[in-house]
């Protein structure tokens, strides 16, 4: 008969009508200023960069200025310039820190490339997105002072991803100790051994002076690590 | 209707069709439709040429959404122009990657995974589902149903971004897929959600077929609207769900077997009369059997690694050579063509948008049909000026 098809559509829209005042699933709205949909950890949107200490987050910016984010990002929204000057990194190397790091955030895509590249976990991708001015220049123009968020805060966002990076880091930078205690050791007994063999205590000295100072730069840094490390896992908990 | 020497024939793109210039029929009227028009889908301008009511004459204009896109990958690495392939088709993205991927992993002879197989098709059958549902939804807005199906529709589609999300981080701009697997392995809450999401959506599409397919208004609207022959789409290179609706059996899921497309039993739908009607049935007919294929994935899904060990992210420097990887995307045949030259960039990148080639038959579908009809045939070709344009 003409018009079933009709009848029985409407009978469709009455079932959602009638539904949508108490089902939820036929009412999915959500009002979204007063009310917020969780976001998944996954979720990306523009990058950040990681520091391992809030207090000084410029100090301990785990980004070296090694600049493949720069030279992979597809829209080379990305600028960096080096620094003159080397800072030790978390694993007390000396190293390098980028002076200029610039995010141009109206360019970038939200791709994650330059999280996928970054092999020291300097970059992250952010939950933040109400981020609309009413300039399209300066605002959307972040420097590294900007663009710098702590660890706890990486943690807060993406517990389980913020875990394995830490997990990681630490079994680098236990390697790393490792590696330089053995070295250490071989140096003394080195040292010793020449000390032994020419018998006089004043050429020991120059060769012993280097070796605990450098054992304090590894260790002074790996002391403060697992504390802030520590506590992200507490906020997460 | 008869010849008059007062009647000169207007020429057009394939087709010769009478005017009638006397003084009771008046003067043929050109409309442009578009850019700027809600049933163009986007950035679309149609000048249709009319004789009264009937469309005599119908050019399509389009480029307003150029972005140079295949300039700008033989201008970024490899990896580089993976995030640039969501933008082309961005209700498709997923799909879009697989293509590409697909196309460097020919070129470098890159294994993938078996798991990252599995997600690859899992995903592809999210994105069908997906596109499918809205296209019907587009199709009723055009028809001038403003509103209820597309809303149902979107309603169904938040449910699949939602899991797009919480696995590539992004709803459309996914960015999943890399060269030798996927970039994150997804958890077993997440395929459950999946599953979940697999065994609801077969009833919503019988409740959103008990609202439209048998809805008279829509037969009157769109059954003998746009009739397409087997002939002339097979000549014209059209692919997908608009060939299959004219009865060709073409689905390179078959034909090629790509992935582990093999391993899956699914019918291929195909349409008897190639109208604007079988064409948005094939759609909710492919949903379907998306559905089987899923329930079938997600059931044998091994465990094991998502990415190939050995596969590289960066730093790509394929042997000089070609290479052409072709799937089934949900609006046709998406291929990505690759010259390598030896060096990080690709020396030629070039795309085979299903869009693209679909709409050049524009013209002739709508010869002879009201300026209301060309609007439905046009929403029929489902069509996404991201990839159109390019």
């Amino acid at each position: 008969m003409l018009g079933t098809g009709i009848l029985k559509g409407l009978a469709v829209t009455a079932r959602n009508l009638t539904g949508s005042f108490h089902d939820p699933a036929r009412f999915t709205t959500t009002q979204y200023p007063e009310e917020r949909t969780v976001l998944p950890d996954n979720y990306r949107n523009f990058p950040f960069l990681v520091s391992d200490d809030e207090k000084d987050p410029m100090g301990t910016l785990r980004c070296v200025a090694c600049q493949i984010c720069e030279k992979e990002c597809p829209p080379q929204c990305i600028y960096i310039e080096k620094s003159k000057d080397k800072k030790p990194d978390a694993n007390g190397k000396m190293q390098i820190y980028p002076a200029i790091f610039d995010i141009d955030i109206s360019v970038c895509m939200s791709c994650q490339i330059c999280v996928e590249v970054c092999p020291f976990e300097a970059i992250k991708m952010d939950h933040e997105f109400e981020i609309a001015t009413s300039n399209r220049f300066n605002p959307l123009l972040l420097n590294r002072e900007q663009l710098a968020k702590p660890n706890t805060y990486f943690h807060r966002i993406r517990p389980t991803e913020a875990a394995e990076v830490d997990a990681r880091l630490d079994a680098e930078r236990k390697a790393a100790e490792e590696k330089a205690a053995a070295a250490a050791a071989a140096a003394a007994a080195k040292a010793s051994q020449a000390a032994a063999a020419a018998k006089a205590p004043p050429p020991a000295a120059p060769a012993k002076v280097p070796s605990p100072a450098t054992l304090e730069a590894q260790a002074k840094p790996a002391a403060e690590r697992p504390d802030s490390s520590a506590g992200g896992i507490k906020t997460q908990a | 209707m008869i010849e008059s020497p007062s009647s000169p024939l207007i020429e057009s793109a394939g087709s010769r069709v009478r005017a009638v210039q006397d003084d009771f029929h008046g003067d043929l009227l050109e409309i442009s439709m578009g850019p700027h028009h809600p049933s163009t889908h986007g950035v679309f301008r149609m000048i249709a040429t009319l004789d009264g009511e009937a469309i005599v004459k119908l050019k399509p204009v389009f480029g307003y959404l150029h972005r140079n896109h295949e300039k700008l990958g033989e201008n970024t690495t490899y990896l580089g122009s993976m995030p640039y392939t969501d933008r082309l088709d961005y209700l498709n993205s997923m799909t879009n990657n697989w293509a590409y991927a697909l196309a460097v992993e020919k070129l470098i002879g890159q294994p993938v995974p078996e798991r990252a197989e599995y997600v690859r098709v899992i995903l592809a059958e999210l994105t069908r589902l997906q596109n499918h549902t809205c296209l019907a939804g587009f199709l009723m807005q055009d028809c001038g149903c403003s509103g209820t199906p597309l809303m149902y529709a979107f309603r169904e589609r938040e449910k699949i971004l939602d899991l797009f999300e919480s696995l590539s981080g992004s709803r459309m701009m996914c960015n999943y897929q890399r060269f030798g697997g996927c970039r994150v392995d997804p958890p077993s809450e997440w395929l459950e959600a999946a599953r979940r999401l697999t065994e609801g959506y077969g009833a919503f599409l019988d409740e959103y077929e008990a609202l439209l397919t048998r809805n008279e208004i829509l037969m009157a609207r769109t059954q003998g609207v746009g009739r397409l022959g087997p002939e002339l789409a097979v000549n014209s290179g059209i692919t997908g769900p608009m060939l299959r609706a004219t009865g060709v059996a073409y689905d390179i899921r078959k034909v090629d077997g790509y992935g582990i497309y093999p391993r899956f039993t699914f019918r291929v739908p195909l349409g008897a009369h190639g109208d604007t009607y079988d064409r948005y049935m094939i759609r909710i007919l492919e949903a379907r059997e998306s559905i089987s294929i899923l329930r079938q994935a997600l059931k044998d899904i091994p465990a094991g690694p998502i990415m190939d060990p050995k596969a590289k992210l960066r730093g790509l420097r394929p042997k000089p050579g070609e290479a052409y990887g072709r799937i089934e995307g949900p609006k046709g045949e998406i291929g990505f063509y690759l010259i390598s030259d030896g060096s990080p960039n690709p020396y030629r990148y070039r795309i085979r948008p299903p869009s693209f080639v679909n709409l050049t038959l524009l013209e002739d579908l709508c010869l002879g049909h009201t300026v209301a009809d060309a609007v439905v045939i046009l929403g029929s070709i489902d069509i996404v000026l991201g990839e159109v344009d390019r």
